[in-house]
């Protein structure tokens, strides 16, 4: 069984995140790291990996962007994946999903995959749509926002909790699974992992390897465009009271029904 | 004028909040057409017509609501093929933003997720989106096709405008491709009576500084008739549902008033209620992050807080 894992390399969340001059989401300037929601993913395929009967499973973890996102699939294969795949080509950037997930098809058929896994959604764009569009481009059932997986042979059963019902649903491979945060809890990378990890296989392939045409994906060839973007003004400082005796209470009902609240 | 699909966001026919600001916005672009999948069409139909839905599509067919997220994609790119629609609007939660990336692949068309504005312009809409946690506010478009747009709860206040509802059925035709994710189970979550977490005008939420007891964070809720959340700390502790949770991994909430009980503020959970109008917090702990982001702050045991304020609200109710 093979599964591949599709990882993102995102702006530190805590640190000051910003865009570049063509309003794409600077990559290079703010620190960088493995995005928080694909460990959810790397820890999932690393336990259906292990355990698998056959004893050949395998987990290839595929990333795309500049070279320092060679540093997502670092930290998966220091948690245990076995070998990387990174698209790295100057003519990927500004894709948008449309782009990235045309790219992450083509990549994910180059490899085979009887399961493709992701996060739930990247901590920058936020979009959540790679998974279901994965699924669309490449033609497997889409199992996603999975809180719970089962894997029985080429069974896959997850527990999806929706806003207005918990459904179990169930497919069978080759497939696309995504994971949210309630699905398990990723381990951190021991440092046996740490050291085995640098001598893991990282392929870096190209458009080219993909036959993929430049003019397909990047900023240009993206069916979207981010025209501005602003800084939100910073939240005025409002008061803060320290309770006393209960006067927090009655200061604080003071204030709401002043706004109407109460 | 030209149509605009909006995707109907309903439990068994209870329609949402979130369809009627969608009709709303719609109604700005041009004629809002009603896409509603399931056979509850007669619980809903007064909803729609009330919010100015023109035409009224019916698709029901168990392929749609036995299969995950597909089907509904495949139907809705159909009609879309079939109307020619100058947008489409889709409410932001997990299923419809799954329905709208798939929607963009099979018709060609670009994509915006969490919008928190859609405007007309040049024939087309263009968007506002609230990103990195809230700290930027981002306008963008769509280049390609037919613009689809995901939108966020509280995007607009709904205004009613009766419409005309012209109800047409529409014959579901799913391949065998799109029947491969099965629904084999589903459970209903249980109603609280409270409002909706993500359309809420207050949310009162609690975190770990209430120590596991949301007893107090309930009754204050329950005072304000407000909704309540809940701190991923709170809920990776098993002290509230994960349905809950506020957060970048939960749910985004933008109500008129946000109150932190207990809750340090940290970015995960800053990306959740940032863009709240008003915010109050409870801490015991003045040096908590989530003081930087209030117009009114308490430092204090938040159970006797809330408990007192609980009070004092009830009684101004009286």
């Amino acid at each position: 069984m093979k599964i591949v894992v599709c990882v993102k390399y995102v702006p530190d969340a805590t640190a000051d995140r910003k865009f570049n001059a063509d309003n794409t989401v600077d990559r290079v300037g703010v620190q960088g790291m493995l995005s928080e929601l694909d460990e959810y993913a790397v820890e999932e395929a690393l336990k259906i990996r292990d355990g698998d009967e056959s004893g050949d499973a395998q987990v290839v973890v595929l990333t795309m962007g500049p070279a320092d996102a060679r540093a997502a699939i670092l930290k998966s294969l220091q948690m245990g994946a076995d070998s990387g795949v990174h698209i790295v080509d100057d003519a990927i950037h500004g894709s948008d999903s449309v782009g990235s997930s045309l790219l992450l098809a083509k990549a994910v058929e180059r490899q085979g995959a009887d399961i493709v896994l992701c996060g739930m959604a990247s901590t920058d764009g936020s979009m959540s749509v790679i998974p279901a569009m994965l699924a669309e481009r490449l033609g497997v059932p889409q199992v996603t926002f999975a809180s719970e997986v089962t894997v029985d042979g080429n069974t896959v059963r997850v527990r999806r909790d929706g806003d207005a019902a918990t459904e179990v649903i169930e497919a069978s491979t080759p497939l696309v699974l995504s994971v949210t945060d309630q699905s398990n809890e990723p381990r951190y990378p021991s440092f046996k992992g740490i050291m085995a990890a640098k001598k893991k296989p990282v392929e870096e392939i190209t458009l080219a390897d993909l036959g993929v045409a430049a003019g397909d994906v990047g900023l240009e060839a993206a069916w979207t465009k981010v025209e501005a973007y602003a800084e939100r003004p910073p939240r005025s400082a409002g008061a803060i009271v320290t309770d006393e005796d209960g006067t927090g209470a009655n200061q604080l009902v003071e204030f709401l029904a002043a706004q109407k609240f109460v | 004028m030209s149509e605009i699909l909006v995707l109907v966001d309903h439990v068994d026919g209870s329609v949402r909040k979130t369809t009627a600001e969608l009709l709303t916005l719609a109604r700005r672009l041009g004629e809002p057409s009603a896409v509603f999948f399931g056979s509850q069409i007669d619980a809903a139909r007064d909803a729609l017509k009330h919010y100015g839905a023109e035409r009224v599509y019916v698709l029901d067919s168990a392929d749609l609501s036995d299969y995950l997220v597909a089907p509904k994609a495949e139907a809705l790119a159909q009609l879309v093929e079939a109307q020619q629609p100058a947008a489409v609007l889709i409410p932001s939660n997990a299923e419809g933003k799954e329905i709208a990336g798939r929607l963009s692949i099979k018709t060609g068309s670009g994509l915006i997720t969490d919008a928190v504005d859609v405007q007309p312009r040049d024939g087309g809409v263009t968007t506002t989106q609230s990103v990195f946690a809230g700290d930027y506010t981002v306008t963008a478009s769509v280049t390609k096709g037919t613009p689809i747009v995901t939108v966020k709860p509280n995007a607009v206040t709904p205004e009613p405008a009766e419409g005309s509802a012209a109800e047409r059925t529409v014959d579901v035709d799913v391949s065998d491709a799109a029947k491969t994710a099965r629904i084999v189970e589903r459970r209903p979550r249980e109603a609280t009576g409270r409002p909706e977490l993500n359309e809420a005008a207050i949310v009162v939420a609690g975190g770990r500084g209430t120590s596991g007891d949301f007893a107090t964070v309930e009754a204050f809720a329950d005072a304000l008739g407000a909704a309540v959340g809940a701190s991923r700390a709170a809920v990776d502790a098993g002290w509230y549902p994960h349905a809950y949770q506020v957060g970048q991994t939960g749910k985004t909430v933008s109500p008129q008033l946000y109150v932190a009980a207990g809750i340090s503020g940290a970015i995960q959970h800053r990306a959740g209620m940032q863009t709240s109008r008003t915010i109050v917090a409870i801490n015991k702990d003045a040096e908590s992050p989530i003081f930087e982001l209030v117009d009114f702050g308490v430092v204090g045991d938040l159970h006797s807080v809330l408990k007192s304020a609980t009070e004092q609200a009830l009684a101004r109710k009286r």
